[in-house]
């Protein structure tokens, strides 16, 4: 029997009709969590509207540099990931996993980074509520709620992830992906390329915006 | 929906930040903005009540359209409305917030989109009525209640109008007109949809008919409580009383009153069909595949419906509403359909009913 | 089944997805009045179309796809636009034309 054949659910016509429908699922989470994101996104772009020099103060007491390199390897690994998806359609099983490891070896890096900044800015005082560097403006605390909050958020996210590409890292090594059958590759691969976006917007907006108003 | 819930998750979140972190998102005398919560809360909260609206617009095409015999009217008018809704709803989430210290500015445009959106809900309530006309048009119970939707469906729909006016909303925000406004959309339209729905479709779910003249008296009932609990806060609002209040001054205790006696009659005509409805689930007359004679594909089914809901894979051969013409023709099969349904529902009495009826 | 690419095109966009990170980082050393805050978001809007065409193979998907991804960021943009309206025009007196 085809291997799509064997994967195929009780509802579908096809194989064709079951992989629509989970890219159009998945799709259609993924727009619920352009939301879930958007109203952090709404209500910083509020706060940096009214009070942008001080927002701008809270830009420059970020990382720079970390925050470049988390970004260099979130690229990275959106593009490990498509490949890997790629090596699977062609039916090239140890390619797949290679690439997936890769993409979680980067994933991780990613949360080491992020790890280390916040602890540095823990060290600095940095960290909302009675830490906080008291000779700084209110409005710097309300900026590393912010940074905090949807950096935090991110990274749960990316564990999040990291945690669905081992399992199919897993299941890749026990050969239950083919040619024919790689919807479960394909889903992950959206969700982290997704992942991926909502850093390319956090980025610019806690690490380079730093127009005073 | 799909979109607006998570928006409503992250705003709690932020909430529960700031609880936690003792920081100041929301919180004014922490350096935050309240403003912003009502944005972000009114942002989802405002088209999921327009979420809630649209089943009941839906059970009425559906009630409407069976009890006069005629097809819809402005088929894709009226589809193409829901969707409009749907969309719309997303844009009008300013009109909760004019008196909110929002921008006047913010406020002129939030007043248009609301203007705008009553659109596409005035065409149902159009096209629900054009269907009506010269229809054969009969009062089961669903029809009564679906009657009753569109009239105060209506007023609450105008009263939302005026609400929508920056001026009137000065006036009125917060008062007891806002009550009656939303009460006459969610309880006269969605609860008096529902309602339709549910005695439409109650043969076809439990397999039993309800006695028909208690639902027609307690849809009667209904009726006459609903709006004598709501209607006279209209005036009261206008007169100037406020909303969430426990006390108020003597001058508005007849309108109090009026509400409370027709919340009392209100109740007695919601507890009627909780027990005639339970009352019929042993007692109840069995019913037919379709006793309203109505189209649709869960009428060509048994009630209730087999687990696998059709013998045989039904073919769709008619439009949506196809009650028109072929009446008569129609009534011919659906007797001899029910001729069927009481064959099999009454097996003692079949070897007798041979004689008498031909098989199809 | 979903669309397979040439190697090329992935790399490709790879790489122009570095050099834009790479100009962001770059031009963020210089000050550009305005342009300060538009550039990075523009810059990051095409690493996002890039992403979204590319990666996430929106290109090469049916018109529901489509749909789906345009409502997503749409009901976002109203979310922000109208919003901000209100902000923006706190202190606006249409009369006299000026803020504040």
């Amino acid at each position: 029997m085809n291997e799509a054949q064997k994967h195929l659910e009780v509802q579908y016509d096809d194989p064709e009709q079951q992989e629509k429908t989970a890219v159009t699922g998945i799709w259609i989470f993924l727009s619920t969590e352009i939301l879930f994101f958007g109203g952090l996104f709404v209500a910083y772009i509020v706060y940096r509207s009214t009070y942008p020099a001080q927002f701008s103060l809270g830009v420059s007491l970020t990382d720079h540099l970390l925050g470049s390199m988390d970004a260099a390897i979130l690229l990275a690994s959106s593009f490990t990931m498509v490949m890997g998806l790629r090596a699977i359609q062609l039916g090239r099983q140890k390619a797949l996993i290679g690439l997936l490891l890769l993409t979680i070896i980067l994933g991780l890096s990613f949360l080491s980074l992020k790890g280390l900044e916040y602890h540095e800015h823990i060290v600095d005082h940095l960290l909302p509520g009675r830490d906080f560097n008291q000779s700084l403006p209110r409005q710097v605390e309300l900026f590393f709620v912010f940074y905090f909050l949807m950096t935090g958020l991110h990274a749960v996210h990316m564990t999040v992830g990291i945690g669905l590409l081992t399992v199919m890292t897993i299941m890749a090594w026990k050969r239950k992906f083919s040619a024919q059958y790689y919807n479960p590759i394909e889903v992950c691969g959206l969700y982290w390329s997704f992942v991926d976006i909502v850093w390319i917007w956090l980025y610019p907006l806690f690490y380079v915006i730093h127009w005073k108003g | 929906m799909v979109l607006a819930t998570p928006e409503l998750g992250i705003t709690l979140a932020m909430i529960i930040v700031e609880r936690a972190w003792h920081v100041g998102i929301f919180d004014p005398a922490l350096g935050g903005d309240p403003v912003l919560f009502q944005h972000m809360f009114w942002y989802y909260s405002h088209p999921a009540v327009y979420i809630m609206i649209l089943p009941g617009m839906g059970v009425m095409s559906e009630v409407i359209t069976c009890f006069s015999r005629q097809r819809i009217f402005g088929y894709w008018f009226v589809a193409g409305s829901s969707m409009a809704i749907g969309f719309l709803s997303f844009l009008v989430w300013g009109h909760h917030m004019f008196v909110a210290s929002q921008s006047l500015y913010a406020g002129l445009a939030f007043s248009l989109l609301t203007f705008l959106v009553s659109v596409p809900s005035a065409i149902k309530v159009f096209n629900w009525t054009a269907t009506l006309h010269r229809g054969s048009i009969s009062f089961e119970t669903a029809m009564l209640y679906a009657l009753g939707f569109i009239g105060l469906f209506t007023i609450g729909g105008m009263t939302g109008l005026m609400l929508s006016s920056l001026g009137i909303d000065v006036h009125v925000h917060a008062t007891l007109f806002v009550v009656a406004h939303f009460h006459y959309i969610m309880v006269g339209g969605m609860v008096t949809g529902f309602l339709a729905g549910l005695h439409y479709w109650w043969p076809k779910i439990t397999g039993r008919m309800y006695p028909e003249r208690l639902g027609q008296l307690a849809a009667l009932v209904i009726f006459i409580g609903f709006n004598l609990t709501f209607f006279p806060m209209f005036f009261a609002g206008w007169l100037g009383e406020p909303r969430r209040y426990a006390s108020y001054p003597p001058d508005f205790q007849i309108y109090n009153i009026m509400s409370s006696a027709g919340a009392s009659i209100l109740g007695v005509g919601y507890l009627m069909p909780i027990i005639y409805l339970s009352w019929s689930l042993r007692y109840g007359r069995k019913a037919p595949a379709n006793p309203w004679r109505a189209t649709g594909l869960e009428w060509q089914t048994s009630s209730p419906p087999p687990k696998h809901n059709f013998k045989q894979t039904p073919i769709v051969t008619k439009g949506p509403y196809d009650y028109y013409p072929d009446i008569e023709e129609e009534n011919l099969r659906e007797e001899r359909r029910r001729e069927q349904e009481r064959k099999q529902t009454e097996p003692r009495a079949r070897a007798l009913q041979d004689q008498d009826f031909p098989h199809e | 089944m979903a669309a397979i690419l040439p190697k090329k095109t992935y790399w490709i966009v790879w790489i122009v997805l570095e050099l834009l990170l790479g100009a962001i980082y770059g031009l963020s050393r210089i000050s550009m009045g305005p342009g300060d805050v538009i550039i990075p978001l523009f810059l990051a809007a095409i690493e996002t179309l890039l992403v979204l065409l590319y990666f996430m193979h929106v290109r090469f998907s049916e018109q529901l796809i489509w749909i789906i991804v345009v409502a997503g960021f749409l009901w976002l943009a109203v979310f922000v636009d109208l919003t901000m309206s209100d902000y923006l025009t706190r202190g606006y007196v249409w009369w006299l034309g000026i803020s504040h």
